[in-house]
């Protein structure tokens, strides 16, 4: 694929944000959602998008595939404003709730979602096995298990090789070993390159991730490891680490500033 | 406009359409089954001399409308769940253009479309030996515009349901006054003006009028042409409006 790196501008490298995120606000019709937020994606990893439900997970999610308008502040994925058309090409997006066509088999829903990216019958065979439902390929999906349908769903997402996947809550529903055997080819892809990011509420996954956004109430905690988090908030169970830290915000004060360990280690709030 | 991802979209639909057996088979057998009916509905009727029979008028203009109100309806359910299932929210993230989806739901349908018409179509001729003056052909032309008319309705009202049942209610609003104007009840130049003013206005008024050119005229006139222009006029002008129904980014 080598129209893929040159035309977006961004340096291939560590140092270069997949995506980039500046005093970003969200409205979801007249409710405001997301209340500025700041962060920075780094290429090549897996990220976790974290918080309690209602935090604005999805919103921040479909901002960055492109499907939901900005009402403040920017978002540059891969080099370019969310929802340019070039980034069509190079995001992935796996919505929450399986959006694969039932009454189709799982060949054809991979086969069709390959289509919109030019893709022939070696991705779409790729894409199946990446999953692991080869042996269903041919099965109806409205006959598969709901782990499966998950499955079917981020396999339309893999035919299309993107630079950048956005997955939200890809391991809700999906039992220990499916989930450690999903978490594993996120792995991988990220080994090859993929930036992944990844939502979640179940705070055990947090440390599956290179980076993590903690976001809370439309507004970002902190963006930080998981190694970070623990000592943060006191605990090696991410759980009470995350809630120590939003105790800790809200004894702050009101104005959660998102801030990075070094910051919070300087003036020792958290000590 | 990429011709492969509109084919690709066409062979999606279908295949959809495939697998529901039961689909299928309302959509070829219901029409010749309800032009059974009207057939038997007028058999009785005694005419004087030379008198076309009702069901030479009534069962042609079925044959058109037919192919408006099963598209209508099979096209706004399966964009509604299209809508409401995240698949083409999904879609529009990818490089699809939206001319691409509509074309390809257009396309598919149309094709069923087409094959409902064909049957319809043979049994009015060959079963209940249906009397017009002009070709079959046109009658089939005519009942497939009037399929794509009916798709590009359906594809621009679920637009506006939020579920299966609201979707199916637009019938009554969109698909019945035309029914009760095109003429087919009351030829239009009795209608009082204000009724004949909709007429004129609404698509399937045309697809009666260009049938009732078939049934008078051995071949295509100028008015059937006309005619023709407007309903696929009418059409793409619908399903252009249903392309702004398609939003890649909500507020």
């Amino acid at each position: 694929m080598s129209h893929l790196a040159a035309p977006l501008g961004t340096a291939r490298g560590q140092d270069a944000a997949a995506v980039a995120a500046s005093a970003l606000r969200v409205n979801l019709g007249r409710r405001p959602v997301l209340l500025g937020v700041d962060f920075s994606i780094p290429a090549g990893g897996i990220t976790g998008l974290l918080g309690p439900s209602g935090s604005g997970k999805t919103t921040l999610m479909r901002t960055i595939v492109g499907a939901q308008r900005i009402a403040g502040g920017t978002v540059e994925v891969l080099g370019l404003p969310a929802g340019t058309a070039a980034l069509r090409r190079q995001v992935g997006y796996v919505t929450q709730s399986p959006s694969v066509y039932p009454d189709l088999t799982v060949e054809a829903n991979v086969r069709y979602f390959g289509a919109m990216h030019r893709k022939g019958k070696t991705d779409v065979a790729e894409a199946i096995a990446a999953v692991g439902l080869e042996p269903l390929a041919r099965r109806k999906t409205a006959d598969l298990s709901g782990g499966q349908v998950n499955r079917v769903s981020l396999a339309c997402a893999l035919v299309a090789h993107p630079r950048l996947l956005v997955l939200d809550e890809p391991t809700v529903g999906l039992d220990p070993v499916l989930r450690a055997d999903l978490w594993e080819r996120f792995r991988a892809m990220a080994r090859a390159g993929t930036t992944l990011l990844v939502s979640s509420h179940v705070m055990e996954e947090a440390s599956r991730c290179d980076t993590l956004l903690l976001l809370r109430e439309g507004r970002l905690l902190a963006q930080l490891t998981p190694a970070e988090l623990s000592r943060r908030g006191h605990s090696s169970n991410l759980e009470q680490a995350f809630l120590a830290m939003i105790q800790a915000a809200d004894h702050a004060g009101t104005a959660v500033e998102p801030e990075t360990a070094e910051s919070a280690r300087r003036d020792g709030r958290l000590h | 406009m990429d011709f492969l991802m509109m084919l690709a979209t066409t062979r999606r639909v279908l295949s959809q359409l495939r697998h529901d057996h039961r689909s299928i088979a309302l959509i070829l057998v219901v029409p010749a089954m309800l032009l059974t009916a009207v057939y038997f509905l007028y058999e009785n009727e005694s005419l004087p001399p030379g008198v076309p029979r009702t069901f030479d008028r009534v069962g042609l203009m079925m044959l058109a409308i037919f192919p408006f109100v099963v598209m209508f309806l099979v096209t706004s359910i399966t964009m509604l769940r299209e809508r409401t299932s995240g698949t083409l929210e999904r879609l529009l993230t990818t490089p699809v253009h939206k001319a691409d989806l509509l074309f390809g739901y257009g396309v598919a349908f149309s094709l069923m479309a087409a094959l409902q018409s064909l049957v319809a179509t043979a049994v009015a001729y060959w079963i209940f030996g249906l009397d017009i003056v002009g070709a079959p052909a046109y009658v089939v032309l005519i009942a497939v515009i009037n399929a794509v008319l009916g798709v590009a309705l359906g594809l621009f009202c679920s637009a506006f349901a939020r579920t299966e049942f609201q979707a199916v209610q637009f019938m009554p609003v969109v698909v019945v006054p035309q029914i009760l104007l095109c003429g087919l009840f009351v030829a239009r130049d009795r209608m009082n003006d204000l009724l004949e003013a909709i007429s004129n206005v609404l698509p399937l008024t045309y697809s009666v009028d260009a049938l009732q050119e078939v049934a008078a005229h051995a071949e295509a006139t100028s008015r059937l042409w006309q005619d023709v222009a407007a309903m696929a006029g009418i059409s793409l002008g619908i399903l252009v409006l249903a392309a702004l129904t398609l939003r890649r980014r909500t507020a």
